[in-house]
């Protein structure tokens, strides 16, 4: 029923989706994961207030996530121009997916360091650990397996993102869901992309939750 | 020797400023396991905290063995943290790391190399009888279990003194004893002094040299667990002693006494004997005694006949025996 180019279009689509899912995602978290820290640390009850630097970057965090993906695309196309070369294709869509979930997934982290047990910052500051051995003993490791269902959740929410890209010339199933169920009213096209998107999330939300669950040492 | 100078910790509110601990004076001998008591909401909590300045106080002065702790600098104050063993009543342990794990993590922030902090983790597992549990994670254990990793994680640095904040207000009280005791043998065997924060007069009773009473932020009353114990000067103290689930006490009344036992007083049966040497009867309205390790601890609110004369032989009679005890009511 599908032509072989279709097949392959529909393949390489999944692909284009899945790098840039997966690549936009690790780089929002080399961004997030120290945004958040420093949102936590320096936030109200943290071990090093800071009101101003607190401040700025929940100012900046909450401006990024208040602007529509969509828009954030567009408006950043120069920048995206200067940092990768290209607006038009994945790797292009990555730089818009990064600046759009870097601050998501920074309020991710923020509020899995608040679900720590305050007792135990207490106790690991009562036997003289510094801010950094807090941080890379106490805080990350204690909040892993909630780290990572919110990497789970960013995942799909990013892939979701990555989707629009096809908008403005991005890759991926996205682009090709527009392209020819939307333009060109193929709707069988249009259903088997959502179908794909569907079963992706799936796999990243099971396979997330498994991880969890097997790393998670709270539960007996 | 831990000393507490004009110690004041003052919480801002929006409204007010609530004194947590208002100008504790207070000196604790190395060594020693000194106990505060007191009701919940007294501050002993907030000034236990101000030891290791959990909690900065607001004016006053800590200085352990001779080092003013108010005065160092955020480097040498992490110093003076790792010889400051603690545990709380939620143990706090990490709960991703492995028991084990949870006890090299003091040595792992002081840089010990990995075989001598694997020897030293070894020799304390064994220390609190954990060794089976070296690899199970805090979720698999009880409260006991998790009480004892933490006093072990507490002493892996060597401290000169523990804090306990309610350390055993969570556990069951067989627990709690066996808890107290390991303290005891530590404070014994370690010669590590011991500070204990609880609101359990049994607490107090079972392993503490002395006990400062708090109340309002305040040490009311202060002294050696036996003396504070049979003649409680504030009513604070006078409360926290009283046998539980009674009135008896508040409500003073004629003829009675309030026996009290401190471990001293030879197993035999007092009252039955009382009763039949001194050919009277009694009525006893309340008793809060304890056995530990083999000894009577507690006390009783006994009501004595109307006549004069059989109360001054109940009198001779607990002189005779040595017990110690109070006259109600009349007095």
């Amino acid at each position: 029923m599908l032509s072989p180019e279709m097949m392959d279009l529909l393949l390489s689509g999944t692909w284009e989706t899945l790098y840039m899912t997966i690549v936009s995602t690790l780089i929002a978290y080399i961004f997030g994961v120290p945004l958040g820290l420093i949102l936590y640390v320096t936030g109200d009850g943290g071990i090093r207030r800071n009101r101003a630097v607190n401040l700025v970057v929940g100012v900046i965090v909450n401006i990024l996530r208040s602007v529509p993906f969509l828009i954030l695309l567009v408006f950043i196309l120069p920048f995206t121009r200067a940092v990768v070369g290209t607006t038009i294709g994945s790797t292009a869509t990555i730089v818009p997916l990064v600046v759009a979930a870097a601050p998501y997934v920074a309020r991710m982290v923020e509020s899995s360091l608040k679900e720590i047990d305050g007792g135990v910052i207490e106790a690991a500051r009562a036997m003289g650990s510094s801010t950094w051995q807090i941080i890379w003993k106490v805080f990350l490791p204690e909040a892993k397996p909630s780290l990572l269902v919110g990497a789970t959740i960013s995942l799909a929410t990013i892939l979701g993102y990555s989707a629009m890209a096809g908008f403005v010339g991005g890759g991926g199933l996205g682009a090709i869901a527009i392209n020819y169920g939307y333009y060109r009213y193929q709707s069988d096209i249009m259903l088997i992309t959502v179908i794909l998107l569907v079963i992706i999330v799936q796999i990243f939300q099971e396979g997330g939750l498994k991880l969890v669950s097997k790393v998670d040492k709270r539960t007996r | 020797m831990i000393e507490l100078k004009d110690l004041t910790k003052e919480f801002k509110t929006s409204k007010a400023e609530v004194f947590a601990v208002r100008d504790v004076n207070l000196t604790i001998q190395n060594g020693e396991v000194f106990g505060i008591i007191g009701f919940s909401g007294a501050g002993k909590s907030t000034l236990v905290r101000c030891i290791n300045l959990l909690e900065r106080p607001t004016s006053g002065s800590v200085i352990i063995n001779g080092v003013d702790l108010t005065r160092l600098s955020t480097k040498e104050l992490r110093e003076a943290r790792k010889k400051i063993g603690m545990i709380f009543q939620q143990f706090n342990l990490l709960s991703q790391r492995t028991v084990e794990a949870n006890i090299r993590y003091p040595l792992e922030i002081a840089g010990v190399k990995r075989e001598a902090a694997d020897a030293r983790v070894k020799e304390l597992l064994e220390l609190v009888d954990l060794t089976d549990k070296a690899k199970a994670y805090p979720s698999q254990l009880s409260g006991g279990q998790k009480q004892r990793v933490a006093i072990a994680r507490a002493l892996a640095p060597e401290p000169e003194i523990i804090l306990c904040d309610e350390a055993t207000s969570a556990l069951d009280p067989i627990t709690t004893s066996s808890i107290l005791d390991l303290l005891k043998s530590l404070n014994q065997k370690l010669g590590v002094t011991i500070v204990v924060i609880t609101h359990e007069m049994r607490v107090v009773e079972q392993i503490c040299d002395r006990v400062a009473v708090m109340s309002a932020g305040e040490i009311k009353e202060e002294g050696t667990v036996r003396g504070v114990f049979l003649n409680p000067q504030s009513e604070t103290a006078k409360r926290l002693i009283e046998p539980s689930h009674s009135d008896a006490l508040s409500t003073p009344r004629a003829n009675t006494l309030r026996l009290a036992f401190t471990g001293d007083e030879s197993g035999a049966p007092v009252i039955s004997d009382m009763t039949i040497q001194c050919d009277t009867m009694v009525n006893i309205l309340a008793a809060n005694t304890e056995n530990i390790g083999g000894k009577a601890f507690g006390q009783m609110l006994i009501e004595l006949p109307e006549d004069a004369a059989s109360q001054k032989k109940i009198k001779d009679y607990l002189d005779g025996r040595g017990i110690h005890y109070e006259e109600g009511g009349d007095a």
